[in-house]
């Protein structure tokens, strides 16, 4: 199984720094082509920035990250360029930029990028507001006048506006109500067996680990524990770990009596 | 992950028009250009390597909608996203409709009035809270009181003073050029210090203090709105007006007085100087000459501006912070026009004083 995959994200001996704080070292994670990896641990372990230098947003102190097989202290910034448009970004709180209606900012990637005629732009970004779920009135809405549920199906809206093969998300279901989350779930998995999708979604919401995610690498005592479908690593016996899903394996128990 | 690229070919051939190459993202621009030039031909055959959402719009508008129409050649999942797309396109809604010309200007002026009749209201609001005040002094908060007291006070001295000392100089400087023809230069004193007392020194403080602390509270404000903090306020049982518009009111209240009467001397002092230099009219003169000429009158008419000018600059300021809604822009939206409105308000004020003044005969 390992052969028969590319290698999209490999990241070798990270090390992240802030002053005296050290949030990452030696840190070691390889996630393949179609796998739905969820980064879980505590806070302050360092989820976000490492979602962050998957992104190339951020460097990280030492230790080398390769993206679709490539490593990217190596490239040009040509090369960059045409790498990070290959990584779709979904940020904690949207971002969405407020001076745009939603549809301009589906558009905005697409038009930076690619000299198309204005009624392609505008369908191609219909096409992306719609694939994620999106009302159609929702195009001309400015971002503060949308839900919180609807926010975050615009943001992914954008993240892949120039069709990335992999889709990075910061807690996109924290803050939505557990009916909201279920939908926000579902819709990952659809837009992943549809569009051919590497997900890594940063969470702490158990439930779309359970149904999203294959694979869970878990963060702890600054680098990646474990990775592992959540079947296993709920049976972990690392203390870290069995801490963390502590109450989840006594709930997942009594929902299974119950069922 | 060396692979070739290979761009998008269309190719016609024996057995038919033929779709090679990889319809993705990148291409974009050479799949519209595809698509444009050969809407007539009917594809036979596809062997895409590649295919994504955007390249699969494109492919559409060659290929058609009706899947049993398309061409061979499709593999299994270029089939399934093909079908996906195919149902998730649209057409983008309609706007709402722009309104004609008539109608437009009816609603600017509409808004024109709903915005004066707020800034009544919020004027009215501050002013039953300066009444509940004298009843519960407790409400006051001492410290951001104390705040502004010295960020919009005390660090004001230094560019106030410098301001109107440049004011008094250039008016004693050009009045003085006029006055030498005449051999008039004793009257500079009159000339710098009625002006000076009556209407620059309280002018050109309140334009300063509406750019330097009118703009900074609208923005403080509409930040904290945006935030929900101002709500975070209310929900906790406190009243917003209390934490984040008194203080202000009462601070500016306190130290737009000072400031003129800082200004009103320093802008005098630069007259002196440059009369001095220029008019060969020592200080000592300057001074005997304004003791006798210069009536009290004219410090108490500059003086009494001072509050009503803060009071225009709070409540400008204030209420644009608070009336923000939506995004980033709002706040630099919101800081700009209370700094316009702001010195708009101070001018229309200092003219309609002028007008009371003169009929009073002060
Ligand atoms: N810009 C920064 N400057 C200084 N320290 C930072 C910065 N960004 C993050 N950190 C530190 O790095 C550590 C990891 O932060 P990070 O935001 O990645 O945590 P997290 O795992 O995402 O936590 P949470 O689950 O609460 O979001 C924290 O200790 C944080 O204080
Ligand atoms: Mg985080």
């Amino acid at each position: 199984m390992m052969e028969e995959h590319k290698v999209i994200v490999e990241l070798k001996q990270i090390a992240t720094r802030f002053g005296d704080n050290i949030v990452h070292e030696k840190l070691d994670l390889k996630i393949l082509e179609g796998e739905r990896v969820a980064l879980v641990g505590g806070s302050g372990t360092g989820k976000s920035v490492l979602l962050s230098e998957i992104a190339m947003l951020r460097e990280p102190d030492s230790g080398e990250i390769e993206l679709f097989g490539e490593p990217i202290t190596q490239m040009s910034g040509r090369e960059l360029l045409a790498q990070r448009q290959k990584i779709g970004m979904m940020f904690q709180q949207g971002a969405l930029f407020s001076s745009l209606t939603v549809l301009e900012n589906i558009m905005l990637p697409i038009r930076e990028h690619q000299h198309i005629s204005g009624s392609l732009l505008k369908d191609l970004a219909m096409l992306k507001l719609r694939l994620t779920g999106l009302p159609e009135h929702a195009a001309h809405l400015y971002p503060q006048s949308l839900s919180g549920g609807m926010l975050k199906r615009a943001a992914v809206s954008r993240a892949l506006a120039l069709d990335p093969p992999l889709l990075l998300l910061d807690e996109p279901t924290a803050g939505l109500d557990p009916a909201g989350a279920a939908a926000f779930d579902d819709m990952l998995l659809e837009l992943h067996a549809a569009l051919n999708l590497t997900l890594i979604l940063v969470t702490h919401d158990l439930d779309s680990i359970w149904t999203v995610t294959n694979q869970v690498a878990f963060l702890g005592e600054r680098r990646v524990l474990m990775k592992q479908p959540i079947e296993k690593m709920v049976k972990d016996t690392h203390p870290v770990i069995e801490a963390y899903f502590a109450n989840e394996r006594a709930k997942r128990a009594i929902r299974q009596e119950l069922i | 992950m060396n692979e070739e690229k290979q761009p998008p070919v269309i190719s016609e051939s024996s057995d038919g028009v033929q779709l090679r190459g990889e319809w993705t993202t990148p291409y974009l621009k050479q799949l519209q250009k595809i698509s444009k030039n050969n809407t007539r031909h009917q594809v036979n055959h596809i062997a895409i390597a590649q295919l994504d959402p955007n390249g699969s719009r494109v492919l559409l508008e060659l290929i058609g909608n009706e899947p049993s129409a398309w061409p061979e050649g499709l593999t299994k999942e270029q089939r399934g996203l093909l079908e996906l797309v195919r149902e998730k396109v649209g057409p983008v809604p309609a706007q709402q409709e722009s309104v004609n010309l008539l109608a437009a200007l009816g609603q600017q002026v509409f808004r024109v009035i709903r915005h004066g009749r707020e800034l009544l209201e919020f004027a009215g609001q501050l002013s039953a809270l300066v009444f509940s005040l004298i009843r519960h002094p407790r409400q006051l908060k001492i410290k951001m009181l104390l705040d502004v007291l010295q960020r919009d006070g005390l660090n004001a001295v230094p560019i106030i003073a410098l301001l109107a000392f440049l004011l008094g100089a250039v008016i004693a400087f050009q009045g003085g050029l006029q006055l030498a023809t005449y051999g008039a230069n004793i009257f500079v004193v009159e000339l710098i210090s009625l002006i000076m007392l009556r209407e620059l020194a309280p002018l050109i403080c309140a334009i300063i203090v509406a750019g330097r602390s009118g703009s900074a509270f609208a923005a403080q404000l509409a930040t904290m709105q945006m935030n929900q903090e101002v709500l975070a306020l209310k929900s906790l049982g406190q009243d917003p007006f209390a934490w984040l518009v008194l203080p202000k009111l009462l601070g500016l209240m306190i130290v737009m007085p000072l400031l003129t009467v800082l200004s009103m001397l320093t802008g005098i002092g630069g007259g002196m100087f440059v009369a001095m230099v220029q008019l060969d009219l020592s200080p000592v003169e300057f001074i005997q000459r304004f003791g006798a000429v210069v009536d009290p009158i004219h410090f108490w008419v500059g003086l009494i501006k001072a509050p009503v000018f803060a009071l225009i600059i709070v409540n400008v300021g204030c209420m644009q912070g608070l009336l923000a809604k939506g995004g980033a822009e709002a706040v630099g939206h919101r800081t700009t026009r209370s700094v316009v409105q702001s010195i708009f308000l101070v001018i229309i004020v200092d003219a309609l004083f002028s007008i009371l003044f003169a009929q009073l005969g002060w």
